[in-house]
């Protein structure tokens, strides 16, 4: 069975949300929609305070090539456009939208029925994806026709879809693929054809032998060209884009580089279901699959939740905070950030709501560092976690760059593995952060 | 309660392992070595460890407690490790008080002195052993007979070891084979029975406390370098498994060796180490002085650890392979 070549841990998987259908969740009172959640420059709004806005409806605009546009999610009036905490723990700008009644947009297509045929041009469906406001829904948040068009000189050769959800408890990508294959594999061909490769590879972990089957049947039976599944032996961090690239291509990102540099693009299944929408059906990502888990949630499940809706109103759907709760993580308990409050709205990489209880929430105290090479065995990316936190508590920055902390992808294999409970990420993301803005005031420099 | 929320860096999981965990884990792999211990060498066997671990904690204790001003962490399962290996390389019939110098030696001078856990360059135990080998080389090398639940300690009837047969050229006189695997031989009390040890090691790397790297390489040295020798002339030279049976040869590879602190990150380091340890031993061995040179060609590549730790780095992703 394929997996990647370096390093890895397998973390107890807890998916309790497996199999459980998609719910809707309720329109809330108010939407809150950040007009920066995502990786690029911030949005411009194109509405102000007072006007009515419809559901799907332009509210931002991309502020730049890396970055994006923003719609909004709800029918009613633009309440007041200000700063709102978010899952980052920063304020940024926000559009508070009251909601009134559910009136949508007549282009959106809203029946149920697949639409197969797609007559645009690589650069029509480029466009409508950017357009439609789509970044990377794993948790990248990257816009998503950024990554559609390579730079000049670079030709991709496979689409890689990303469907590992390699982090534990989440499950909202697996039950996508179950309920909307065929949209799925749609999406799949729309990026082919944008992308103007022959050849897609879906990537699942064998813990999902359901969607597996799932979707070579439907490949089979639909008779999609040109596109395959490769289940994957069960690993973290799979899913990371680096790892992914070389379980299935066998080829190495090499440092610095885009996965183009080895012929490669890669998407998230979920952001490729959302691009079959937004070429399909004209709809704009208002909307995404988010998983409320937890052991001691009551309804563990997959809720479709409006962007913007309070995260509080998603988990009432779901039973509510469970009394012994120490820790509420936005997204799964590797590489999620934990929250204080759950007000923060529901953004487009919000992939889950992760309750902790306080046994599980609890950090030990570290001691002395015993020399296992444990971390350098569980690093997927080669490097000694032990000597780059030590150097980054050292402030050695020099050394660091030395010993490549900028390839560190912040997966927290490390400080997961580690027998003495170092904090080892948390060492190693201070000292990544003050090397890249040393590396990038140089290179400005010159 | 949610005021009693914390917020904290991810990841926000731990996979459970622990630093006692591992201690003991050894621990556990060293008890098949420890049973043919006690059954050859009986009531020797039993005193010298109990003293030997007894002491180590102790002294880890008060020099954490009363030197230090630390809150003491005997429970952490080093200290009974350190002491059960140096047991494990001691003759059984060494007096107490010679067990409680080196106990001394190897918590005091060869692990605290540094810092404690994980700041020692050298292996305390070997420390400990080493001190007293050059101390008291008399009793260190004066071995006790083999003898099915053996009830003599200080007074035990002692005989040579395969390795001095093997330095004096005396190949006849060497045990049988199934001698050798099953430990009724003369020795250090926990070197004697291969099978034994090898148990441990199966228990160690599927437990994921050790990886395979630094005793597979040290094994894989001592056969080739022997073997080499033995076909340049077999009546100088011993066959390769007789050498990798004899001594404290498996010992070291797998427990003394593998020991996290002094030995290298990398994978690629833990292999050039254990060749090291491998062409030190079998020059000693054969060229030097001593007949076992196991304990030295260890302690002596711990001191190359950090070198190689600095020149051998891991596989990093997506290095390009050099041209040509």
């Amino acid at each position: 069975m394929k997996t990647f070549k370096i390093g890895g841990v397998h973390p107890a998987e807890n998916k309790f949300s497996a199999g459980k259908r998609i719910i809707d969740t309720p329109l809330p009172k108010q939407v809150i929609i950040p007009l920066a959640a995502y990786i690029g420059a911030p949005s411009v709004p194109v509405v102000a305070k007072g006007d009515q806005v419809k559901v799907g409806q332009l509210v931002g605009k991309a502020g730049g090539y890396v970055s994006s546009n923003v719609h909004s999610s709800v029918s009613g009036k633009v309440a007041k456009i200000e700063p709102a905490l978010d899952a980052s723990g920063y304020k940024r700008m926000s559009m508070f939208i009251d909601v009134e009644g559910d009136e949508w947009l007549d282009t959106i297509d809203r029946t149920p029925d697949v639409v197969r045929e797609c007559k645009l041009t690589p650069e029509e469906i480029v466009k409508k994806i950017a357009d439609a406001g789509i970044v990377g829904l794993g948790g990248a948040t990257f816009p998503a026709h950024v990554k559609l068009t390579p730079p000049p000189g670079k030709k991709a050769e496979v689409l890689i879809i990303n469907a590992v959800e390699c982090e534990p408890y989440l499950t909202c990508d697996h039950q996508l693929m179950l309920e909307h294959s065929e949209e799925i594999l749609v999406g799949v061909t729309i990026l082919m054809k944008a992308l103007q490769v022959n050849r897609a590879v879906i990537g699942i972990e064998n813990n999902k032998s359901d969607a597996i089957e799932l979707m070579q049947r439907q490949i089979r039976v639909l008779s999609f060209q040109g596109i395959e599944v490769q289940p994957l032996k069960v690993k973290y961090p799979q899913g990371g884009e680096k790892q992914l690239i070389d379980a299935i291509t066998g080829r190495q990102v090499p440092s610095g580089a885009l996965p183009i540099e080895v012929g490669a693009v890669v998407q998230n299944v979920a952001t490729t279901f959302a691009i079959y929408e937004a070429v399909q059906k004209n709809k704009p990502l208002i909307d995404r699959i988010v998983t409320i888990t937890g052991k001691s949630m009551l309804n563990p499940g997959n809720y479709r939740v409006r962007l913007g809706t309070p995260l509080k109103n998603v988990v009432e759907q779901a039973g509510g905070i469970p009394a012994d709760t120490g820790k509420i993580v936005a997204g799964g308990p590797m590489m999620g950030r934990a929250v204080a409050s759950l007000d923060i709205p529901t953004a487009k990489g919000s992939a889950g709501v992760l309750f902790l209880n306080e046994k599980e929430a609890r950090r030990h105290a570290p001691s002395n560092c015993i020399r296992c090479a444990k971390c350098v065995s569980a690093c997927p990316m080669g490097l000694e976690p032990f000597l780059l936190a030590r150097l980054a508590d050292r402030h050695m920055w020099d050394e660091l760059e030395a010993n490549r902390v900028y390839d560190c992808i912040e997966c927290g294999s490390c400080s997961y593995t580690c027998p003495a409970y170092r904090p080892l990420l948390d060492n190693i993301r201070y000292g990544k952060a003050t090397v890249m803005g040393i590396m990038r005031a140089r290179n400005a420099k010159k | 309660m949610e005021n009693k929320l914390l917020v904290s860096p991810s990841p926000h999981v731990h996979g459970g392992d622990s630093v006692s965990k591992n201690m003991y884990g050894v621990i556990i792999a060293l008890i098949p070595a420890y049973l043919t211990a006690l059954y050859f060498f009986g009531v020797g066997a039993f005193v010298v460890s109990v003293t030997s671990v007894l002491s180590c904690v102790l002294f880890e204790y008060l020099i954490q407690r009363f030197l230090l001003k630390t809150t003491p962490t005997i429970g952490d399962g080093s200290a009974v490790l350190t002491g059960l290996l140096l047991s494990f390389n001691l003759p059984s019939n060494l007096p107490v008080w010679i067990v409680v110098i080196g106990a001394l030696v190897a918590i005091g001078i060869g692990k605290m002195s540094f810092g404690g856990l994980g700041n020692n360059p050298f292996n305390p135990a070997l420390v400990g052993r080493v001190f007293l080998l050059i101390s008291f080389p008399v009793q260190m090398t004066t071995w006790p007979r083999p003898l099915a639940f053996n009830t003599h300690y200080l007074d035990a009837e002692t005989g040579a070891t395969p390795l001095s047969f093997l330095k004096g050229g005396a190949f006849e006189q060497l045990p049988a084979q199934m001698d050798l695997l099953l430990g009724n031989i003369g020795g250090s009390l926990g070197e004697v029975s291969a099978i034994a040890l090898l148990i441990g090691l199966v228990y160690l790397l599927a437990r994921k406390i050790i990886t395979w790297h630094i005793p597979v390489s040290i094994l894989a040295t001592v056969f080739v370098f022997t073997a080499i020798l033995h076909a340049a002339n077999p009546e100088v030279y011993a066959s390769p498994l007789v050498h990798l049976l004899t001594g404290g040869l498996l010992l070291g590879a797998i427990f003394m060796a593998t020991d996290y602190v002094t030995s290298p990150m990398s994978h690629l380091g833990m292999i050039v180490y254990g060749i090291g340890i491998g062409i030190i031993t079998v020059v000693i061995r054969v060229f030097g002085a001593y007949p076992e040179g196991v304990s030295f060609a260890i302690l002596i590549m711990n001191a190359f650890t950090p070198l190689i730790n600095t020149y051998i780095k891991p596989k990093r992703f997506g290095e390009k392979k050099k041209a040509n």
